[in-house]
């Protein structure tokens, strides 16, 4: 388990306090290097915001307007940090509605910690006021949780839920503290956990793997490359350049591997799946090697896994043993940190070059170029794309901003057309597909990352899930720049009814409140454009704004997204209308 | 595919949530137990759940993945019959005027090698240790003679090859 180090707390003296549980928390959450939590304060978690009112200037709370933003927020402060976000709330209805972002966190790999008031322990399960089984219901939605009883087990449990949030592959934990255990009095002393005996989150990489990995790679004629969020959570995005580069494989991403390397990098080929982009989505049945990066095939990623990839060799870098031959049988699994992994081959790989491989993914490009893209970025008609929205946003942050985006299809246009130039900036709710979770996360991501400039894109739909966090926007003047692609429908469902519900629009269509007002009533400066001769200064204004700032822009109603691979359909009936 | 008997041995840390994380996995793939216990293990503080399921190898596979991935679950394992010695435990509680008055009920527990644990003027209680299709052999031979209980326990098994949990325990501590 390695050496754990005691904390001197009271130098000079000895190294315990005798503090109350609630103080203990907080001065966990410091040992751990948070100095910024979000969270919702209530009756069974008071004696803890009791404290945080004592160590204000240490640590920072963020009051978000619901629960749900506060996770949200804690997982955009993540995903631009890499830090383990922490979000509190109180028991019962502030249990529960942290459910939500704690699933988003899950299936999205994010280290967060929440953190739950729960009734007194002589009250558990005598259905006391406000009293729910958030340890029960969040079981199948955290990596781990705990409900803590006694004062004398928060240090170690703490240390524990940081350390199993931030290790091997990321991911929620809860813990639920009970109201007498937060005042209880002990003495605290603090040691950081370095290890767990039941828990292995490195698993060590196999050399005879490693050797057939290379067999395969240096032998491929047209090997592919997808990779994932696995690259970023692993800081292995210099070892991934250098394997991509020196290999001269073309690569393509995943939504969450958005990011990892600059979107101009000559060997990146655009976006796998339901959306992707037409040449990595047709090339994936045809290429002889695909290389899977720390990603988890996910069936918007595969489509039918029966007809995917048949005709290939698969190599899975991946850190989770439990996503090795899930959905895609491999041939040679490298079960290991992705940077460790990549590092080994990068030593060994050949340097390679695919010309007429690769001539296949720029004839490809050049259709859908033809077909979608310029039509979306370039539109001849009057109403506004999302796309060329983007493309301004692109314009004006120099391909350097951080996007957040929602669900639906401005995440969508949003991911194929933003352009990076830094890993860690690709913030939207993937395997979810959590509506609402855009604007609560910019807040964290912003701060997360505050020297850097923060837009959130986010549908007409979603906005109105969670739009009460514009009060902490303003609160907090977190200045994120807020952009509404407002084409008044549910966009994605919409155009599901539109190609395979014959047009019954069923509950799509939004009568939508003025946008713009709602912000200026929460005091945040805003401003909407309709036409295409507004946008580039409508846009450059936002930009420069050192505040807070809303801009919706309205775009035509009823366009749709493709390329599209229909779903259940094969990664080879992609669809360019 | 070719649905199977399998024994799924989980070792684990004692953790009062870890069942309800265990069984969380086979709700959300809609896999029915067909026996479930729990005990400690040869190792202190080490828990050893034995779970029985009838499923295809591949997705048995994929279970354990997933219940070897929870943060408290030190290894767990999958087996065939084949592979396992196991039994299973029942009890039953009869009528005691039965055992007097009915000369074959006492020719059924001699020749079903069941041993009488109880005796009181009202009930017997008999109990029998063994496969399956022999303690419902039991069973159906008492039904005629008014079974007042019956009660069967999961499976309990132990595998013909080593586990080396200890071994397990002491990679993990020096990969740590």
């Amino acid at each position: 388990m390695g050496t754990k180090t005691k904390i001197k707390l009271n130098q000079g003296q000895s190294d315990t306090l005798n503090i109350s549980g609630a103080e203990a928390v907080v001065r966990c959450l410091l040992e751990e290097g948070a100095d910024l939590v979000y969270g919702y304060p209530g009756g069974a978690i008071m004696p803890i915001y009791d404290e945080l009112f004592k160590f204000q200037d240490k640590l920072h709370h963020v009051l978000t307007r619901h629960e749900q933003g506060a996770t949200h927020a804690a997982q955009g402060f993540a995903r631009t940090s890499g830090k383990v976000g922490v979000a509190l709330a109180t028991s019962g209805p502030g249990a529960t509605n942290l459910v939500t972002g704690i699933a988003d966190a899950q299936i999205d790999s994010t280290p967060i910690v929440c953190i739950t008031g729960q009734v007194s322990s002589n009250l558990l399960g005598s259905d006391a006021f406000q009293e729910t089984d958030i340890i029960g219901i969040s079981t199948p939605v955290t990596k781990w949780n705990y409900q803590i009883t006694k004062a004398s087990e928060i240090p170690s449990i703490i240390a524990k839920a940081f350390y199993i949030a931030r290790s091997g592959r990321p991911g929620p934990v809860l813990i639920d503290i009970t109201k007498d255990a937060q005042f209880e009095v002990f003495d605290f002393s603090y040691e950081k956990c370095t290890g767990i005996r039941s828990y292995s989150p490195y698993p060590k990489l196999s050399k005879k793997n490693l050797e057939e990995a290379l067999v395969l790679i240096n032998q491929a004629k047209k090997p592919l490359v997808v990779w994932g969020q696995g690259v970023i959570l692993g800081n292995a995005e210099e070892e991934f350049k250098v394997f991509i580069e020196k290999s001269g494989i073309p690569a393509a991403w995943t939504i969450l591997g958005l990011s990892a390397i600059p979107t101009d990098h000559p060997s990146n080929r655009g976006m796998v799946g339901m959306h992707g982009n037409y040449a990595p989505n047709l090339l994936t049945n045809e290429c002889d090697l695909l290389i899977a990066i720390g990603m988890r095939f996910d069936d918007r990623v595969t489509g039918d896994l029966t007809k995917y990839a048949k005709q290939a060799k698969i190599i899975h870098l991946e850190l989770d043993p439990a996503e090795v031959n899930k959905n895609v049988k491999v041939d040679v699994a490298l079960i290991s940190d992705c940077k460790v992994s990549l590092e080994e081959l990068n030593k060994r790989i050949s340097v390679g070059t695919y010309p007429n491989w690769i001539a296949r993914f720029e004839a490809l490009d050049k259709i859908e170029n033809d077909k979608v893209i310029q039509c979306d970025l370039f539109p001849t008609k009057d109403g506004l794309t999302m796309g060329e929205s983007i493309e301004m946003i692109n314009k004006h942050s120099n391909n350097d901003a951080v996007i957040v985006t929602d669900v639906g299809q401005h995440q969508m246009v949003a991911c194929r057309y933003a352009k990076f130039s830094q890993s860690k900036s690709n913030v939207t709710s993937g395997g979810l597909g959590t509506m609402g979770f855009a604007l609560p996360a910019a807040i964290g991501a912003k701060m997360g990352a505050p020297k850097r400039e923060v837009v959130a894109i986010i549908g007409d739909g979603g906005y109105q899930m969670t739009i009460q966090e514009l009060g902490t926007i303003f609160q907090h003047q977190a200045a994120v720049k807020i952009v509404v692609l407002n084409n008044d429908f549910l966009g994605m469902v919409r155009q599901w009814q539109q190609l395979f519900f014959d047009k019954r629009y069923a509950s799509t269509e939004m009568v939508n409140p003025d946008f713009v007002t709602i912000a200026k009533g929460y005091r945040i400066k805003a401003k909407r454009v309709v036409n295409r001769k507004n946008l580039d200064i409508a846009v450059k204004e936002m930009m420069a704004s050192k505040e807070p700032y809303f801009l919706e822009v309205c775009v035509e109603k009823e366009d749709n997204v493709f390329p599209m691979i229909p779903s259940g359909a094969s990664v080879s009936d992609i669809r360019l209308e | 595919m070719k649905k199977n008997t399998f024994t799924i041995s989980v070792y684990t840390e004692n953790n009062i949530g870890l069942l309800n994380r265990i069984s969380a996995i086979f709700l959300k793939r809609h896999i029915n137990l067909e026996s479930f216990s729990t005990s400690e293990s040869e190792i202190q503080n080490v828990f050893r759940f034995v779970i029985v399921v009838k499923t295809d190898a591949e997705r048995v596979r994929k279970i354990v993945q997933q219940i070897e991935k929870q943060v408290d679950v030190i290894k767990a394992f999958y087996h065939t019959d084949e592979e396992t010695i196991f039994q299973e435990n029942a009890l039953y509680k009869v009528k005691s005027n039965s055992l007097f008055e009915e000369r074959q009920i006492q020719n059924i527990i001699k020749s079903s090698h069941a041993t009488i644990v109880t005796v009181s003027p009202e009930f017997f209680v008999i109990e029998k240790t063994g496969f399956r299709d022999e303690t419902e052999k039991l069973r159906k031979d008492l039904a005629p003679y008014g079974l007042l209980q019956f009660v069967r326990s999961g499976r309990i098994s132990v595998t013909k090859a080593k586990m080396g949990i200890s071994e397990i325990l002491n990679t993990f501590k020096n990969n740590n």
